[in-house]
């Protein structure tokens, strides 16, 4: 390869010039002597000398020139003639690029997503050392606002830290409303974060005067541009949230779209304001776990010391406040704590892994091939290196060869990325969320891409290096032509080859296992059937409407939901069991005093139904009754609870008419058991659950359940039309339940898609693998098997000599790789449902699979093999 | 044309030099094709060095640093396999173009 050369002489240059200098001056001196000897004074030889020589720059500038012409010329020529070489042979070239584009193709799509979800840092102007300080206890990672308030105050390591909610508000203006996604934050938010608006002002910690003090909002610009058509008079106008009248005094800039990752705000509020009628009763309470902490480290600070300062404030308001425990860890910002970071973090690192060995056996398959095709050559390379040229020459151009088919492959794969990136960072998946993947490749995900390209380029140019030094001319072109390999050895191809089996089957298993786990967590019983049901939700806030006069509201939507034509059952819940909210609290046993989450029963998870809800959504009622609208303020306090919740309190014994206890001190009668459910995701482990009359437990989240027989868009005009004229303000969601399931299935959706793509990838690799092997070793034979044939040796005997090797690799692989696959989905089953090898149908799948892999690879080698006609092939020798 | 021939010739004669001579430095050329043309043939060193550098490039001769018998330090090229099979050409096609010219010389 002489750009490596070039580059180096590019470096060299001056060397080459002293050397020059130096020859010229040895020269000079050498005539001088001689002028001398012949009889001139030495200052006159020297002239004389220095004359004959003539322009000594010049001469030295043109001994450069050479050098630099020379490498140039040599390049392209070498390159030219690789080109020619590879032109020769299309078939090598198209599954050496084939097999370049996917691989590399591969790792650019996973590098990027890595790239963009962990290497990344925020796109904020000075991202390092911002942290969020979330809770101890994993899954239950938020933060109170005194808690927030007392950590910011007394903490000696951070240089700031800042609040912030995610929450979502119906935004009003007089020509339209809008469901929006915003921030609550803290008035320091934007001076920590050290964004600059784009337009009018930001908050700042000075404009926050206790509560419902702060009545702006700043917007994205994204939303100022798509819902306010850019207008720059929108400063100062006053637009309404929840029916609350808010100032808007600020734009961002374009590129700021908070400080999450893939959930884009529409607009900012201060923490301290409330677009509701609720108050903002948190602001004050110390158990209201529910919000985020963002700081930022004081430079030279690490985040163990920060995490140890912050434990030790912590340990002081436990002793102040011992019914709450306070305490700090530090996580990298940007993916919603490690609620979300965790799982994708390993489980992106787990591919990252995977796609680097699908490369490696890509490039072990391209190292054999090469190899293949250097013994093929070693006729031409003998004679070429019989006729004077270097070893080093004929490597530089086999190295030139797999180079310029790795860039190629390398830059093919990257463009074909690069698009898949692009409709990826386009793609909203849910479009009630504002979820955004942004996962362009960057200057490091080229960079990467092009150092794999020239990476698997040596790699599978070398391989065939000791070939090249081992090939003694002579004995080449004395022979048949072909280089004389041993067979009988189990060489490093060989362990190539074993090792790629193994991924392909690990990949292949666990592929099977994630689509199993789908397919078991489509079925698995959830607590409630979402086929056959349309959802209409909305949050009565929106409209104006506080707490208590929402149940008159929902009472409303109930009648005439159920009046429109079709429509067999109507319920309402505050949010539905596997949607993105869910609330939990503790259970106290009857006769509790010291109320705090070490006295406790145990956590459930709790709902605000409606009467006719289990109905609705086919939740079966086990015993007792359902709630009724006579349960309500002025009626004793009742529950109904799930089965796991009725075991863990009271065990076989019946809970009906027991009672139970929670913080608040209030006493609950259980009416009735129903099922167990599914509430937070697909691979929970059962959860207790408890569900209150709405009339007892008011709610403004409100989920509309209509089940009907009919289309949902059958439906959804009358049920709007119904709906609306309740209250015209109320922006409603309409979607199947179905539909809004998609958000928990995502993960696994996810995962068995790259897996399976991966697999895929893994499985293309072995059968070229395998079949170049058998293939190879088939055709170095061929004299071999013709003789054989010749002296009486049947076809049995022949397909077992050819294709030996390649069946004990399978078969040794594929086991190590099932074995693998068992282990691996221990792994699996934190992100897939039920993830479990041990499955008859998996082991099943992956044995036909890797059978019909073997038998797809080794088919036309051994036809060949079988086809040998020993007359003709020995005539031919 | 004329350029590469010109160019080609002065190949040809270092080639042969170090051929003949075994081992010499660029001085030594010079001195050796004046001496062996009879004064006849004179070699620029402007033209010679790029020259020598660009053969060595090509694999046609090697250097090495060496201490001349005046003990002096100089460069000394030597002929490789492949500079042995390049002058055999030059040679061959010198001879063609002495022919050739000397035909043209001798049509009436």
């Amino acid at each position: 390869m002489l750009i490596f050369r070039r580059v180096i002489n590019s470096f060299r240059r001056s060397k080459l010039e002293k050397e020059i200098d130096r020859e010229i001056k040895s020269h000079v001196e050498m005539r001088t002597a001689d002028n001398i000897a012949a009889g001139m004074l030495p200052e006159e030889a020297r002239r004389e000398a220095l004359i004959r020589f003539g322009n000594r720059t010049l001469t030295r500038e043109r001994v450069t020139a050479v050098d630099a012409e020379l490498a140039f010329d040599t390049f392209w020529r070498e390159l030219r003639y690789a080109a020619r070489q590879l032109r020769r042979s299309p078939a090598f070239t198209a599954t050496a690029l084939a097999t370049l584009i996917l691989g590399i193709g591969a790792n650019v799509v996973v590098f990027s997503v890595l790239n963009a979800m962990v290497l990344r840092p925020l796109d904020v102007p000075q991202p390092a050392g911002l942290y969020n300080v979330v809770h101890k206890q994993q899954g239950y990672d938020n933060q109170s606002y005194p808690d927030y308030l007392d950590f910011q105050t007394k903490n000696s390591t951070f240089s700031d830290m800042a609040a912030y909610r995610i929450e979502t508000a119906g935004l009003s203006t007089k020509a339209a409303a809008y469901k929006c996604w915003y921030y609550r934050v803290s008035g320091n938010y934007f001076d920590m974060l050290g964004v600059q608006p784009a337009l009018g002002r930001f908050f700042h910690s000075s404009d926050e005067h206790g509560p419902n003090s702060a009545p702006y909002i700043v917007l994205t610009y994204d939303f100022w541009r798509t819902h306010f058509d850019s207008d720059p008079h929108l400063i100062g106008a006053t637009v309404d949230i929840n029916k609350h009248p808010f100032t808007v005094i600020g734009v961002a800039p374009p590129t700021f779209h908070g400080n999450e990752m893939f959930i884009w705000p529409a607009f900012w509020m201060p923490i301290v304001d409330s677009p509701t009628n609720e108050g903002t009763d948190f602001l004050s309470w110390r158990g209201a776990h529910n919000l985020w902490i963002l700081g930022k480290l004081k430079a030279g600070v690490t985040p163990q010391r920060a995490t140890d300062n912050l434990n030790a404030i912590a340990r002081e308001l436990a002793r102040q406040y011992p019914e709450n425990d306070e305490s700090a860890r530090l996580v990298k910002p940007g993916l919603i704590g490690d609620m979300f970071g965790d799982p994708a973090r390993s489980f992106l690192a787990g591919i990252m892994v995977l796609a680097f060995l699908v490369l490696l056996a890509a490039c072990a398959n391209l190292a054999s091939l090469f190899a293949a095709r250097t013994a093929d050559r070693s006729r031409e390379l003998a004679i070429r290196l019989a006729i004077g040229s270097s070893r080093w020459h004929v490597l530089r151009q086999l190295l030139a060869e797999a180079v310029l088919i790795s860039v190629l492959g390398g830059a093919v794969g990257t463009v074909f990325s690069a698009v898949l990136l692009k409709a990826l960072t386009r793609w909203q998946p849910f479009p009630e969320f504002p979820i955004h993947v942004t996962v362009s490749p960057d200057p490091k995900v080229y960079l990467v891409a092009l150092l794999l390209s020239i990476g698997s380029g040596v790699l599978c140019g070398l391989v065939p290096m000791r070939q090249i030094w081992a090939t003694d001319s002579a004995q080449v072109m004395k022979s048949s032509g072909a280089g004389t390999i041993v067979f009988r050895r189990f060489t490093l191809r060989d362990l190539l080859l074993g090792v790629q089996i193994t991924l392909c089957t690990l990949l292949v298993t666990s592929s099977f296992v994630a689509l199993r786990g789908m397919q078991r967590s489509l079925r698995a019983p959830l607590g409630f059937q979402p086929q056959g049901v349309l959802l209409a939700e909305t949050d009565l806030h929106m409209g104006g409407h506080s707490d208590a006069s929402s149940t008159q509201i929902q009472k409303r939507m109930l009648e005439e939901a159920g009046r429109i034509p079709g429509v067999t059952s109507v319920g309402i819940i505050d949010e539905t069991p596997l949607g993105t909210g869910g609330s939990s609290t503790m259970i106290y046993r009857m006769g509790t005093t010291d109320f705090r989450p070490s006295t406790s029963a145990f956590g459930a998870k709790y709902f605000s139904v409606s009467p006719g809800y289990f109905e609705a959504a086919e939740t079966h009622l086990l015993t007792g009754r359902d709630f009724t609208w006579h349960d309500d303020a002025t009626a004793p306090k009742v529950a109904i609870v799930n089965e796991t919740f009725a075991r863990a309190m009271f065990g076989r014994a019946s809970a009906l008419g027991q009672r139970f206890v929670m913080g608040d001190k209030d006493i609950y009668e259980i009416v009735g058991v129903v099922e167990n459910g599914k509430y937070d995701s697909l691979t929970e482990t059962p959860w207790a659950a408890t569900f209150f009359p709405l009339a007892q437990n008011p709610e403004s989240d409100t989920s509309l359940i209509v089940r009907s027989p009919l289309l949902p868009d059958e439906i959804v005009p009358e049920a709007r039309r119904a709906l609306t004229q309740i209250d015209p303000s109320l922006p409603f969601v309409f979607h199947t339940w179905t539909d809004a399931l998609a958000l928990v299935q995502f993960p696994a959706r996810v995962a068995t898609a790259s897996l399976g793509v991966m697999g895929l990838l893994a499985a293309m690799l072995a059968v070229t693998g395998v079949f170049g092997m058998a293939m190879y070793s088939v055709s170095k034979r061929m004299r071999e098997f013709g003789i054989r044939v010749a002296v009486g040796a049947q076809p049995v005997q022949l397909m077992r000599s050819a294709l030996s090797r390649p069946i004990i690799l399978l078969l040794s692989g594929s086991a190590a790789g099932l074995l693998l696959g068992v282990i691996a989905s221990q792994l699996l089953a934190q992100i897939v449902y039920e993830a479990t090898p041990r499955d008859p149908l998996v082991f099943a799948g992956v044995i036909v699979t890797m059978a019909l892999l073997g038998l797809v690879a080794t088919w036309i080698p051994a036809q060949r093999a079988l086809r040998v006609h020993p007359a003709r092939l020995l005539r031919e020798e | 044309m004329a350029r590469n021939d010109l160019q080609g010739s002065l190949d040809l004669l270092v080639l042969k030099t170090l051929s003949q001579k075994g081992e010499l430095h660029g001085y030594g050329i010079v001195q050796h094709i004046q001496k062996a043309s009879d004064e006849l043939l004179s070699v620029e060193e402007g033209s010679l060095y790029p020259a020598l550098h660009r053969m060595e490039l090509n694999g046609w001769i090697r250097s090495e640093w060496k201490v001349t018998d005046t003990n002096r330090e100089a460069k000394f090229y030597r002929l490789t396999a492949a500079g042995q099979k390049e002058l055999q050409k030059a040679e061959k096609s010198f001879e063609q173009l002495v022919k050739g010219v000397r035909a043209v010389l001798r049509y009436a």
